[in-house]
Parts: C-alpha cells; sequence; structure tokens
C-alpha cells in the first residue's frame, strides 16, 4: 500500500494570510495618488526642456507602485505574488530594451 | 515494494456509473456547467467547427493556385481568402486547440483534481472565445477582411476599407479567452496538485501547460493593447503607426511581434507536451531527461520572448538589431533539440508500439524538426532576405504549426478519445487517416519550400506559368490531407455510438488519468489519490505486472 505519512501534502501551508488593511491606509493612499495628479499638471505646465518627459514618467512610476503595493495588497502577498509580480515588469522590460535597441542604433552609419 | 504498483492506485468510478456525460441531461447543463470536462467538449466541438471554416479558405486558395492565372478569385478576394485562414486558424484553432480542449479534459485529472481553480473563470474563457467567434463569423459573412492575419499599419488603419475594426475587436477578446485559460492552469497547477504529486512527479504535459500559460499571461496583454491602438488609429486618425499622421509602423510590427512570436510557442509547447506523454506510453519506457524536458519548456516559453524581430529583418530595423535577433533566434533551436534529442534517445532500443497517437507523434517528431530546422535558415539574416516573404516562409510555419501542432493534437485526441468518450475507435481507419495526413501534409508542403527558394511571393493569387507544376503537387497534397482530416470525424464520431467499451487503461499507461473510469465522474475521482511514484515509471509497472503474471 502507499506510505501515505511521507506524501502528506499539506496545501494550507502556503494558504496566504488575510491582512486587513486600515480604512485610513487606502485614504492616505488615495490622497497620495490625487497629489501626484495634481502635481503631473503642474509640472506639465513648465518646459522643463528634457526632463518634461523624465519627470511625468517617475510621478506616474510611484503612483503606479502605491496602486499596486496597496490597493491591489501585493504589499501584504506571498512570495511568489512577488515573483509574479516582479517577473512582469521584467517582461515588460524586455519589450522595452530590445525595441530600443532597434531605435537607438537606427543612425549607426557604420554600414 | 516498487514505487508503482498497479495496487497502489486506486481505481475509481465503476464501468456504467454515473459519469460526467451522463450525471445531467439538458442544454442548459452544458451551456452552464462549470465541470472542466465538459467545457472540453463546448470547446472541442467549437474548434473543430472554426477548424473547417479555416481549412474551406484553405481549400479555396488552393484551387484557385492550380492554374497560374488568377481564373477563380479576384485578388481582392484571395486576400480575404489568405486573411480569414491565417485569422481563424491562428486565433480560433492553433492557440486554443490542445490547451483549451486536451489540457481543460485532462490537466486537473493529471494532478489528481477534482476541477481547476476556477472553474465559472473556464466557462466565462469559453463564452469569450464564442463571442470572439461570433464577431468573427459576423465579419465573414459581412465581407471579410483583407490586411492579412498580421493588421500591418498603416494598410490596416488608413487604406483597407475592410472589416478592420470587427476583426481585431474578435482579436481582442480571444485573447482575453486565452489569457483566462492561462490563469486558470497556472493557479490549478501550484495549489491543487494531489498529496505526493511534486513538481518533478509531474507529466511533461502539465510542465508544457504551465509554461504556455506563462507565455499567454505575459504576451496577450500586449497583442490587446496593440490592437486598442490600432482600432483607436482606424477610429481618430491620431497618428500611433502610420507615418504620414506622425506614427510609426515599425512601432506595430515591434509590438505586434511580441505577442505573436511567442504565440508561435503558445502553439507548439502543448503539442510537445503531447509527445511526450504519448512516447512514454507506447514505448513503455521513463521520458529520457525527463528534467532536461521539463525545462526545455520553460527555455522555449523564455527564450521566444527575446527574438521577435526576426519577422522585421527587411521592415527597417537597424542592422545592429538584427544582428541581435539573429543570434537570439538561434539560440531558441537549443531547447527545442533538447527535446527531439531526448524523445529519440526514448524510442532507442524500445518496445515501439504503433498504435495510431504513436504514429502521428512519430509524424510530429519528424516534421517538426524539419520545420525547426528551416526555421533557422530564416533567423539567418543573408538567406531571410533572399527567402523573405515567399512560399518558404510559408512551408517553413506550415511544418512547424500544422506538421507540428495538428499532428501532435491528432496524436494527443486519439490518445485520450477513450478516457474522454469510453469508447475504442476503429485502429485500421485510424491508421490509414494518419497515413494519409502525413502523405497529404508533405505533398503539399514540401513543394512550397522549392518554390520558395526558386521565388514565388506568397500572397498572389497568379504566379508565373514555371511554378505550375509544383503548385498542382501542393493541391494535390491537399486534398489527400483534407481526406485525412475527414475521416476521424467520421470514424471517432462512429464510435461514439459502435465503438468498443474502452476501459479505465486501453492503452496500460502510467498517469493518474488511467486511475479513473472512463468516461470519468463528475468529480474525477471517488477519493483525492496518493501519489507515491515519478511520472513515467513504466519500468515498475512492466516489473509488476511481470511478478503478477509468474505468480
Amino acid at each position: 500500500m502507499a506510505d501515505i505519512s511521507v506524501t502528506e501534502h499539506h496545501h494550507s501551508d502556503h494558504a496566504p494570510t488575510h491582512h486587513v488593511t486600515p480604512l485610513w491606509q487606502y485614504l492616505l493612499v488615495f490622497f497620495a495618488l490625487a497629489v501626484g495628479t495634481v502635481l503631473t499638471v503642474v509640472a506639465s505646465r513648465f518646459d522643463l526642456g528634457m526632463w518634461n518627459t523624465p519627470i511625468a514618467l517617475f510621478i506616474a512610476t510611484v503612483k503606479a507602485t502605491l496602486v499596486i503595493l496597496f490597493f491591489m495588497h501585493v504589499i501584504h502577498s506571498t512570495r511568489l505574488t512577488w515573483v509574479v509580480v516582479i517577473g512582469s515588469f521584467l517582461w515588460l522590460g524586455v519589450l522595452f530594451v530590445l525595441t530600443f535597441a532597434d531605435y537607438l542604433t537606427r543612425s549607426w552609419s557604420l554600414y | 515494494m516498487s514505487s508503482l504498483t498497479l495496487h497502489d492506485v486506486r481505481i475509481t468510478g465503476a464501468e456504467g456509473s454515473r459519469n460526467y456525460i451522463n450525471d445531467e441531461y439538458g442544454a442548459l447543463s452544458w451551456l452552464l456547467t462549470k465541470d472542466h470536462k465538459r467545457i472540453a467538449i463546448l470547446y472541442l466541438i467549437s474548434i473543430t467547427i472554426m477548424f473547417l471554416l479555416g481549412g474551406s479558405f484553405a481549400v479555396i486558395m488552393r484551387v484557385e493556385l492550380l492554374t497560374p492565372e488568377g481564373d477563380l478569385l479576384t485578388s481582392d478576394t484571395y486576400n480575404k481568402m489568405f486573411t480569414l485562414h491565417g485569422i481563424v486558424m491562428i486565433f480560433f484553432f492553433l492557440i486554443p486547440v490542445i490547451p483549451a480542449i486536451l489540457g481543460n479534459f485532462i490537466l486537473p485529472i493529471q494532478l489528481g483534481a477534482k476541477d481547476f481553480a476556477f472553474p465559472k473563470i473556464n466557462l466565462l474563457s469559453w463564452y469569450l472565445y464564442i463571442f470572439a467567434a461570433a464577431v468573427g463569423l459576423y465579419v465573414i459573412i459581412t465581407g471579410g477582411v483583407d490586411t492579412g492575419w498580421t493588421f500591418y499599419t498603416p494598410f490596416s488603419t488608413q487604406y483597407s476599407n475592410t472589416h478592420v475594426i470587427g476583426v481585431t475587436f474578435a482579436g481582442f477578446i480571444a485573447g482575453f479567452s486565452s489569457i483566462l485559460t492561462g490563469l486558470n492552469f497556472i493557479v490549478t497547477i501550484h495549489r491543487m496538485r494531489a498529496p505526493g504529486l511534486t513538481w518533478y512527479r509531474l507529466p511533461l504535459f502539465v510542465w508544457a501547460l504551465y509554461a504556455t500559460s506563462v507565455v499567454m499571461l505575459l504576451a496577450t496583454p500586449v497583442l490587446a493593447i496593440t490592437l486598442v491602438m490600432l482600432m483607436f488609429e482606424r477610429f481618430t486618425g491620431i497618428g500611433i503607426f502610420n507615418p504620414a499622421i506622425g506614427g510609426d509602423p515599425v512601432l506595430y510590427q515591434h509590438m505586434f511581434w511580441f505577442y505573436s512570436h511567442p504565440a508561435v510557442y503558445i502553439m507548439i509547447l502543448p503539442a510537445m507536451g503531447v509527445a511526450s506523454e504519448v512516447v512514454a506510453a507506447f514505448t513503455r519506457k521513463k521520458i529520457f531527461g525527463y528534467r532536461f524536458v521539463a525545462f526545455s519548456s520553460l527555455g522555449i516559453a523564455f527564450l521566444g520572448f527575446l527574438v521577435w524581430a526576426h519577422h522585421l529583418f527587411v521592415a527597417g530595423i537597424s542592422v545592429y538589431s538584427a544582428l541581435i535577433f539573429a543570434f537570439l533566434s538561434f539560440f531558441v533551436a537549443v531547447p527545442s533539440a533538447i527535446k527531439v534529442f531526448n524523445w529519440t534517445a526514448t524510442l532507442y532500443k524500445a518496445s515501439v508500439s504503433w498504435a495510431t497517437p504513436m504514429l502521428y507523434i512519430l509524424g510530429f517528431i519528424g516534421l517538426f524538426t524539419i520545420g525547426g530546422v528551416t526555421g533557422l535558415f530564416l533567423a539567418a539574416l543573408g538567406l531571410d532576405i533572399h527567402v523573405h516573404d515567399t512560399y518558404f516562409v510559408v512551408a517553413h510555419f506550415h511544418y512547424v504549426m500544422v506538421g507540428g501542432t495538428v499532428m501532435a493534437y491528432l496524436a494527443g485526441i486519439h490518445y485520450w478519445w477513450p478516457k474522454i468518450t469510453g469508447r475504442m475507435y476503429n485502429e485500421f481507419w485510424a491508421r490509414l487517416a494518419a497515413l494519409l495526413v502525413f502523405v497529404g501534409f508533405n505533398l503539399t508542403f514540401f513543394p512550397q519550400f522549392i518554390l520558395g527558394y526558386l521565388g514565388m511571393p506568397r500572397r498572389y493569387h497568379a504566379y508565373a506559368p514555371e511554378f505550375q507544376v509544383l503548385n498542382v503537387m501542393s493541391t494535390a497534397g491537399a486534398s489527400i490531407l483534407a481526406v485525412g482530416y475527414a475521416l476521424p470525424l467520421i470514424y471517432l464520431g462512429f464510435s461514439l455510438r459502435f465503438g468498443r467499451k474502452a476501459g479505465v487503461n486501453p492503452w496500460g499507461a502510467v498517469g493518474l488519468e488511467w486511475t479513473t473510469s472512463s468516461p470519468p465522474p463528475k468529480h474525477n475521482f471517488e477519493e483525492t489519490p496518493v501519489v507515491t511514484w515519478d511520472a513515467y515509471d513504466y519500468p515498475a509497472m512492466m516489473k509488476a505486472v511481470g511478478e503478477t503474471q509468474n505468480v
């Protein structure tokens, strides 16, 4: 007969613990997102030269990070969830890096 | 005792007892089912219909190409034929066929689970597929689309006067069906394995579907957003891809192929999983280099993301990036070759059974190898420029997609048919069909390698007279292939009523799906199985059977 004792398998070991986020934390994140939106609009009123796009992207990245960590509960999720989230961004990085490997080298006139 | 004896496994479900087919009756019991097996049957019916539709477009094209003149179709109608053939076959047949039919049916049973982690989402993914197919059919009925299945801009956003929005919307929706299937597979494989079923005890079909699901989740959203941008540009005239209004058409190609090249692996990886199952079952051996085969699936999934711009070699990308992508494209051959070598090593000195599934898989190994190696021709920058947009490319991807995926699907449906239906099919007709498919396929597509190398361009309804002989051969092959594909519809349908009963394990195969009755009960197993053996532990089973016979 099968030796069940050595093959016991508890999926409950991996069960995520349900963290209850207090309301004030949601409100704080919401407030930070609103501030980020205002900052984006304000920044768009000034001509910052080559910094126009990086600053807009920086604010957007901070806002996206807040949404992912708190509204999507990633900050309290399992390590596997973290792997999935970080992996997704790595893949986005692959799309960007290899596409730019084309665009940034088109003026390369050695050929 | 051995790690696997037949006594380890409690056979669940009795012949003639309630099963997933006769458990409930009525159309609603099917249309609202959450049972993964019934959803697999829904997919089987709908995907088969789409295959027949896509195949009929191919038949019309091959008949047109019998003569050098464009005498059956106008060039516009021919454009629509190859576009619809591509869209239907890729989005509605090749991508879902093995995961949604065989994966849906077999995966939870191979894991020893009662169902998927998200049964309702599983049903939703079928409804999304049907909705997308309905939109696609509406487009076909109301005049079709002529952009090619790749929807290249700016033709698709500015010049085409066909139903571009409708068909890209259909592709968008079908993508979500694919994403939900992939999500369900990943969560189920992580969370619902039977006690004792560790990662290295998983059947290789599960590993293959896991790798496929990762690609589905990471690549498909990029297609979705790309198609949305395409629709947006066509609707609003705001330039994203059209250079006349400030866009960049090569950007479209980058984003489209970021999905669509990995999509090739969505189509072929499950086929490789089927090949591993069938090779092990019909050689009575463990798969040679199990872990290499398992990780090569993940390797293909990963490397498959790094090669997309080999579709853009003549589209104006920089020579530097073309070199990088050529190099990376060669790389993806490594894990593919690992699989082929390991299947071949498994066959070595094995007592190979010539049952129908094995015939298809032997064909698969050979045809996929030809398809893969000719892919290396195309990854080589210089040669690609010579054969770009010729029939060489058409032959190459049909060797991978039809010679690979369709052959493996046919192997899989024959292998698991007794489990799905509880009935055996007629082995003579099945072997004959396998032979016809193999002969017909090669006669159809091998001449196209030569045509392409000689310079015949793809996507034209008329061609130079010196290409006619090879085109006639190709059309003759397609006729044989059509008979080969029609036969299973007849004898498999016949088996439902007249086939002899299959029993629990007609192949004497190892795997949890062969420990439950055929067809399986509604919840797959009477009690959750406990796994104490490695995958494909045929040597132990053979030893146990031998001991039993000696007694």
